[in-house]
């Protein structure tokens, strides 16, 4: 990460930390609840940018983990556990495991084999949670929010905020120092080319396999934080086209930049919700057909936009090369 | 007489009907340069995939150091101090020329589970790198990413980070390739510099940097030794002038 992409980073901090007073004074709760929405979808994408953007592993099913997280919440809720600090730590251990047991598999194959095969993963368990008749089927279940010993109240919108965005903060540092790491260099060079690692000693293997681990750990966090938002858990959350839109947020924001992601999530989420009110005004049931502006703006941005909407606000001429400031 | 650097018994390769390395018997000698040479499709190169531990061999065994490292991964071997350059240029295109060697460096430094610290700005890691890229003639290109520099350059930065390693055998493959006279001249230079500290096993047509460097010389025709010995008595080899130098010319036995 760049000085420019530090910048970027505190510059979108600080307008998602200045969001709960701005709704507050406007009175316009309704953009807490959207833009708590964009945070946790950020930390989903940034983690899927960890192993994506960085790591070369193109995991299409990423949103599983965001599924396991919010359904440890679900789970331990249902069972009248709503203790927060038994319930993130259990849901971000729930998604290491999967994240290492999937993982493992999946890490022996690569290119298209690794893309499929990860989506069949993720069918997999999207299908489990439909049969799971105790825990709402594919009704879903409602899940009453964590409770942090009195410390924090998840009730009270604005706190629930800046605890979501401690944990988007915190992801990108965290994301950001790992990177730069020996680990991070590993990663990268084997997603730059994999048989020269080999050559030069790196069982490369090991070390893909640890950074789709925490990819899927952060994003269980995120599913966690998405059920407390919800207050609701569904299988909906791992189908495989809300991976397909988790991947999307991170090639749109700019891959193999972390706070790219972050910008895409907040696009992504913000076209979704009010292209359709746009299009409403230009024709009659335009909003139904959303969709067919949204897909050409994917395709504009992939085709001429590369280095996603990050590039557009970073300096030119340096995408491509890995800064390495 | 000490023991072999490398000894290859027995060593067998086939792709279907098509036979690259048939029953192969080679001892390379500590710090000698030993150089492999043969016609277009003589298994050279599937030669060094199966040393390095790219390609699991049909037959046979090789032993490096005394041991036998016939079924061990690439990263195992290299671990070792059993160093590999490629044909076709491989490096890390889109990191800087230093980081390509650093990532070298780092490879024999310990497992890199390290999270926190930036490996940039760590001088065990940064130190020898420069080192090597200033050994390799590279010293002052340490910051150009590997994408943009020269051919000739990126060849040197193949070698930098074999060196950087730090192995005990070099397993060369082709290192001259594409390269322009004065660059090859160089590279000579630089290989010849290397003897005495490195044991290298040399793919190469350049038949002038050959009979330049090597110690010894082994010609493959169809995956089979047909002669080893001294550069004189290789040239004097009647079996190896009727297989492949016969044509007198014996700088035009490039590969395309």
């Amino acid at each position: 990460m760049n000085r420019q992409q530090i910048w970027i980073s505190l510059i979108t901090l600080t307008l998602f930390a200045v969001v709960p007073p701005l709704t507050v004074l406007f009175d316009q709760p309704f953009y807490l609840d959207m833009f708590a929405r964009i945070m946790i979808l950020a930390i989903a994408a940034v983690s899927l940018d960890l192993i994506l953007g960085h790591g070369g592993m193109v995991s299409f099913g990423h949103a599983v983990y965001m599924g396991i997280g919010a359904y440890a919440v679900g789970i331990l809720s249902y069972y009248g556990i709503d203790n927060g600090f038994i319930q993130f730590p259990l849901a971000m251990l729930a998604s290491a495991l999967i994240g290492l047991i999937f993982g493992a598999m999946s890490l022996r194959t690569s290119g298209v084999y690794f893309i499929m095969i990860t989506l069949a993963f993720a069918q997999m368990l999207f299908f489990l949670a439909i049969s799971l008749e105790e825990f709402g089927g594919d009704d879903g279940m409602s899940a009453a929010r964590s409770e942090f010993a009195g410390l924090i109240d998840m009730y009270d919108g604005v706190q629930f905020y800046y605890l979501i965005f401690a944990c988007l903060a915190l992801v990108l540092y965290l994301l950001h120092r790992l990177v730069l790491s020996r680990f991070g260099m590993v990663i990268r060079a084997s997603r730059s080319n994999e048989k020269r690692m080999h050559a030069i000693g790196y069982p490369t293997y090991r070390y893909k396999l640890a950074a789709f681990t925490i990819a899927g750990t952060i994003c269980g966090l995120a599913g966690a934080l998405f059920a407390n938002l919800n207050e609701f858990v569904s299988p909906d959350v791992m189908h495989w086209t809300h991976s397909g839109e988790i991947m999307v947020m991170v090639i749109m924001g700019g891959i193999g930049t972390l706070i790219g992601p972050v910008l895409g999530a907040s696009a992504f989420l913000l076209l979704e919700e009010y292209l359709p009110e746009w299009m409403e005004m230009v024709m009659t049931n335009g909003g139904e057909h959303w969709a067919i502006v949204m897909g050409p703006i994917l395709i504009a941005i992939v085709l001429f936009g590369r280095g996603g909407i990050h590039a557009l606000f970073a300096s030119r001429g340096k995408i491509g090369v890995k800064q390495n400031d | 007489m000490t023991e072999a650097a490398l000894r290859i018994e027995g060593l067998c390769k086939s792709f279907g009907s098509l036979v690259a390395t048939d029953d192969l018997h080679l001892d390379i000698a500590p710090g000698e340069i030993h150089a492999i040479i043969g016609p277009n499709g003589a298994g050279k190169t599937t030669l060094i995939a199966q040393l390095s531990g790219e390609l699991r061999s049909d037959r046979g065994r090789v032993s490096f150091a005394g041991r036998d490292i016939t079924s061990m991964s690439m990263p195992a071997r290299s671990a070792l101090g059993l160093a590999r350059s490629f044909q076709v240029t491989s490096i890390f295109q889109d990191f800087s020329a230093l980081d390509n060697v650093a990532l070298a460096v780092q490879a024999q430094a310990g497992h890199s589970f390290h999270f926190w610290r930036p490996a940039q700005k760590d001088p065990r890691l940064q130190d020898p790198a420069r080192e090597a890229l200033a050994r390799i003639g590279l010293g002052d290109r340490g910051d150009v990413p590997a994408a943009n520099l020269s051919h000739g350059e990126q060849r040197q930065l193949e070698i930098a980070m074999a060196l950087a390693t730090r192995p005990s055998l070099l397993l060369l493959d082709e290192p001259m390739a594409g390269m322009g006279r004065d660059e090859s001249r160089h590279m000579v230079d630089l290989l010849q510099g290397l003897k005495g500290d490195h044991t290298i096993v040399l793919i190469e047509h350049d038949m002038d940097a050959v009979f330049a460097l090597a110690d010894r010389i082994t010609v493959l025709v169809y995956g089979r030794a047909i002669a080893t010995g001294a550069p004189a008595q290789i040239r004097a080899d009647r079996a190896v002038r009727a297989a492949y130098l016969g044509t007198e010319s014996s700088t035009d036995i490039g590969d395309a």
